[in-house]
């Protein structure tokens, strides 16, 4: 097990070391007021072990760094413009209700200055109207759904990583390229928004490219049901030549023991917009061939960086497993709230800035993250896009961990919408300014 | 409920609603989800007297929930009080048509039997992608009689009309109870057959509670949805449906008031076990459970109430 | 032709996963009338303790067959464990009071071992694979089967045909028969009610427990699984009519086939099929398939 308890305990001891030890060189001058960041993430259910827990391991050692200055450069200035982090940590589970209440806790009770967070898109969107409301600045961390800036503008909510539309449309392209052409195609997404979404995105975006391209079998389980036998025979008897899955967490492993005992990954190759998430955890099991992706460019598929090398290094020396693309979102996330609180502390002289002189300095900020570069474009500067790429499978049995070959890269523009234009409007009307050179 | 206890109870929500501004906003907004949810809560008692449990009040919650949510979304009608009517209508409606199945089941039965019900509406909400699936969507504020509050006066105003539709319901609910209608339910729980001699419809009169049961979650589900300003499918799912149970168990089904203070001290407890035990508060939820079933039968209420003097044995 | 028999050999596999989470929990409610909603943490703990414990015996390389016996033994370890401690230590103190009350005693005992999962094996999944790929696959007509569904199917098909068989020809079946009809009656002909209670109670925790084990290989165990399966068993057994093991297996294979029919040919409908049978079931035959009418009180 990478959760040791002890060896946990030992880094939480040796972080209060070196926090303990940067206190003391600094009693001589005034400390600024700590800043508070309530973090809000999935500690049980379903969706800790693959997104709940990259992410919170991810908060946990750039909090320390950053609070003792040990972050790479451009983001070596101590917590956010000298001022130290204080985190509190949160649970995402139950209802929106639960969330909404939460939240108001956080801001209400707990007087967090920002809060960086949430992996469904259900209390994503839940919390935007609560989040301008309360005039409380709020970074969206893993959550997807392009709705939360479509439905309206918004001022206080800020989402740094892109909107799921990128992951399926990047999918399409790769799929398109990789194998030419594509008569048939099937796709097993749960039940629910996030799948729904995705396979929509996907059969668009399939239709825009290669119109002849027909849907075979559209299949959506129950979320987290566990058994899918039924679909997998639907499946081995169509003559698909691509399965598309959306599928995450325990589901999209339990559907790969399924499916993998029966051949058909082996058959016919699956792409799945969020596989990287679980290969660490699957291993040999997963079928050479399959198309994944991780939401961007990030652990296999990230830009090699001193930023990236510092990163991937501290989290495997803490957590003894690489860090997964929730941990790279969170990284994002926060390093986008750095950049801009520090624009903004620059502008002023120094001084500590206000949430709205942080939103200024927020708004179409460009900044460096360990996997690659991150434009505020959509939304006003509200929303980020990024590059994104897509890899296939290959497991390296002699040195027994997984890789991605034929890797391809997409430019953001080629996979995003236009500013302004919402992204189903954008795949319904054929893809119109996808700059893809 | 004696009328002295109405009067204290009255009194009790007037001081709320006066304290209420000098609360701290996180506080109130959590009571405003509670005592919404209260209004489910009661429904509960009114079918526990008659020895029913449901597993899928959600059901009537959701509808109510999703009523207001439709509204906003499709009309120009934000007039708080004509939504809660159209909500507390529809709820009622369906309370009263699944009522004719409902009303015939008893025990573990009827329990399965709404849950089977609310968990089709789960999949209906589920599938329709219009509606955002289970993302659900986002529930614009109401006017209140032409006035649109902003910021903390908003909480605050619906945080009164919260509890202005608490005492009212909880006042029309005691004198339900000290009607006959009402006072039947006991004895329909003891033994029906001995009611049907009497000439009483005891089908009849579960199918009354039933739907006022309904149109109660359903402005309970309506007030959430106000205060949330968002809905989703989860609000019909069974887990919630489970949580008005532990609710009403919490607080003893004794009384129309355990409801409110139950829900509260829920909404608290939930809070606080969040807050101390992030990684660890469903332990935390089910240790006060149990720990209540097993040292307070009679549910917190036992605890402000006065015991009853001892009745005749039967 | 071939859809046909997809859909019955998928019915069949689905139905064996429902009988083997649905038959403890029906045994439970049929002795002791209790609606056990801690049935799902049986069923998580032991999907936990054969994927940590089965998995170091693969991986030490030890003969396959070992390896399932040891999934059983686990899972009756698991069992056994639990079952003693919520029976002795928290049921025995609520037996008598409401039928509802006892129904949350089981919630809250379920809130609690759900979290005990994190602090016991730590937030991360674990995974069982080995036997998936021991069992290996046959081919019908194109259609890939995997060997270990077929297994699990039989297996279920067994300890069907042994409970019902038990239940009416052993002793112990016999008294546990009587405690089921009439618990006063039984007292006063001498069964010692007590024990019965606290044996039918590891006894469920066992199948409970067995049907994570078996399920282990199939899915990835993690925090959350036992609250899917709760519903479902519930499903099932109420279809069934509760307390009836020959009714769990009939409810199982009529939701099984239910939901494959319904994959294979109409998917939009695959979310409502278990609780639209459910609701048609209960509006047909209230007290489930299987379950005898109740006289009414007087």
């Amino acid at each position: 097990m990478s959760h040791h308890p002890l060896r946990r305990m030992i880094g939480h001891a040796s972080g209060l070391l070196l926090v303990l030890a940067a206190c003391d060189a600094q009693a001589q001058q005034p400390v600024p007021a700590p800043v508070k960041i309530g973090f809000v993430t999935f500690t049980s259910g379903p969706a800790a072990a693959s997104f709940g827990i990259p992410d919170r391991n991810a908060s946990e050692i750039l909090v320390e760094n950053l609070n003792a200055g040990k972050v790479p450069a451009p983001y070596n200035q101590i917590g956010l413009g000298g001022a130290k982090i204080e985190p509190k940590f949160v649970d995402e589970a139950g209802s929106a209700a639960d969330q909404v209440t939460q939240y108001r806790n956080l801001v209400e009770r707990d007087h967090v200055d920002v809060v960086v967070g949430y992996v469904s898109s259900g209390n994503c969107l839940a919390i935007t109207p609560v989040a301008e409301e309360l005039k409380e600045l709020t970074v969206l961390d893993i959550c997807g759904t392009p709705r939360i800036f479509e439905e309206k503008p918004r001022h206080y909510v800020f989402r740094v990583n892109p909107h799921a539309t990128m992951d399926n449309v990047a999918a399409a392209r790769y799929v398109l390229t990789k194998m030419k052409t594509i008569s048939v195609y099937s796709g097993i997404n749960q039940n629910y928004a996030w799948g729904q979404d995705s396979w929509r995105d996907f059969r668009l975006a399939m239709k825009d490219l290669d119109p002849k391209a027909t849907v075979d079998q559209a299949l959506f389980p129950k979320l987290f049901s566990g058994e899918y036998g039924a679909e997998i025979s639907t499946l081995l008897t169509s003559k698909s030549q691509i399965i598309h899955s959306s599928f995450f967490d325990g589901d999209l492993e339990a559907f790969i023991y399924q499916s993998a005992a029966r051949g058909l990954p082996q058959r016919v190759p699956l792409v799945l917009t969020t596989g990287e998430t679980s290969v660490w955890r699957l291993g040999a099991k997963l079928p050479d061939g399959t198309i994944i992706g991780e939401r961007g460019p990030h652990s296999f598929l990230a830009h090699d960086s001193e930023l990236n090398t510092w990163f991937r290094k501290t989290y495997v020396d803490r957590f003894s497993e690489p860090p997964t693309y929730p941990a790279y979102d969170l990284a994002q996330s926060l390093l986008g709230l750095k950049s801009a609180w520090e624009k903004a502390q620059a502008k002023k002289g120094g001084a500590r800035p206000t949430t709205e002189e942080v939103i200024a300095a927020f708004e179409g900020i460009e900044f460096k993250t360990p996997s690659t570069t991150v434009r505020m474009a959509l939304a006003n500067g509200h929303q980020g896009i990024t590059d994104t790429a897509y890899g296939t499978y290959k497991f390296d049995k002699t040195e027994n961990k997984p890789t991605l070959v034929d890797i391809m890269r997409f430019p953001a523009e080629c996979v995003n919408p236009p500013p302004g234009v919402d992204s189903v409007a954008w795949l319904e009307g054929g893809m119109k300014g996808a700059k893809c050179d | 409920m004696a009328p002295r206890s109405i009067v204290i109870g009255m009194l009790a929500f007037l001081l709320a609603a006066a304290v209420a501004p000098a609360l701290p906003t996180w506080l109130v907004s959590l009571a405003t989800v509670a005592f919404a949810n209260a209004l489910v809560v009661l429904g509960l008692v009114i079918l526990w007297r008659a020895g029913l449990v449901p597993f899928g009040q959600a059901l009537y919650y959701a509808v109510g929930a999703y009523s207001v949510a439709l509204i906003t979304r499709y009309s120009g009608v934000r007039d708080v009080l004509a939504m809660l009517a159209a909500a507390a209508a529809l709820s009622g409606l369906v309370g009263y048509l699944t009522g004719f199945l409902l009303a015939r089941y008893r025990e573990i039965f009827f329990s399965m039997l709404s849950l089977a019900l609310s968990m089709i509406l789960y999949g209906v909400l589920v599938k329709t992608e219009t509606l955002g699936s289970t993302d659900g969507f986002h529930v614009d504020s109401p006017t209140y009689f032409g006035a649109a509050p902003q910021g903390g006066m908003r909480l605050l105003v619906l945080f009164w009309l919260v509890l202005a539709c608490c005492s009212l319901s909880a006042l029309l609910v005691s004198l339900y109870f000290r009607s006959v209608a009402g006072a039947l339910a006991i004895p329909a729980r003891d033994s029906e057959i001995r009611l049907e001699f009497l000439g009483v419809s005891v089908n009849r009169l579960i199918h009354l509670n039933l739907v006022i049961a309904a149109t109660l979650a359903g402005i309970g589900g309506a007030l959430a949805a106000i205060a949330v300003e968002h809905v989703d499918p989860d609000m019909s799912y069974w887990t919630t449906s489970g949580g008005f149970v532990f609710v009403t168990i919490l607080a003893g089904a004794g009384s129309v008031a355990a409801a409110f203070v139950g829900s509260l001290l829920f909404e608290l407890l939930k809070s606080i076990a969040y807050d101390v035990l992030p990684g660890t508060w469903q332990i935390f939820l089910g240790a006060v459970l149990l720990l209540t079933i097993l040292f307070l039968p009679g549910g917190i209420g036992s605890l402000f109430m006065r015991r009853r003097r001892p009745e005749p044995a039967s | 032709m071939l859809t046909a028999f997809a859909i019955l050999t998928d019915g069949l596999v689905y139905a064996a996963y429902l009988f083997l989470v649905g038959v403890g929990l029906t045994l439970i409610f049929g002795v002791m009338r209790i609606l056990n909603v801690a049935h799902g943490s049986f069923y998580a703990y032991g999907a936990y303790a054969a994927a940590v414990a089965v998995g170091v015996y693969f991986d030490a390389g030890l003969p396959a067959a070992g390896g399932f016996l040891l999934m059983v033994l686990v899972a009756m370890a698991v069992g056994l464990v639990l079952g003693l401690i919520i029976e002795r230590g928290v049921l025995r103190r609520v037996y008598g009071r409401d039928e509802v009350v006892v129904v949350l005693v089981t919630y809250a005992v379920f809130l609690i071992l759900e979290d005990a999962i994190k602090l016991i094996w730590g937030p991360d999944s674990y995974a069982l694979y080995q036997p998936l790929g021991v069992t290996g696959t046959v081919d019908v007509g194109g259609l890939v089967l995997s060997g270990y569904d077929i297994g699990l199917v039989a297996f279920a098909g067994l300890l069907a045909a042994a409970g019902s068989l038990a239940l009416k020809r052993t002793r112990w079946g016999r008294l546990l028969t009587v405690v089921i009809f009439d618990r006063e009656l039984a007292a006063a002909f001498g069964i010692n009610v007590s024990v019965v209670y606290t044996a039918t109670f590891v006894l469920g925790a066992m199948l409970g427990a067995l049907g994570g084990a078996a399920m282990a290989p199939k899915i990835s165990v993690t925090l959350g699984i036992g609250v899917e399966v709760i519903v479902l068993a519930f499903a099932v057994v109420v279809i069934g009519g509760l307390g009836s093991i020959d009714g769990a297996f009939i409810g199982a294979l009529v939701v099984g086939l239910c939901r494959a029919a319904a994959v294979h040919l109409v998917p939009q409908i695959e979310l409502f099929v278990i609780y639209a049978v459910m609701a048609l079931v209960l509006v047909l035959r209230p007290q489930g398939l299987f379950a005898r009418a109740q006289p009414r009180k007087i």
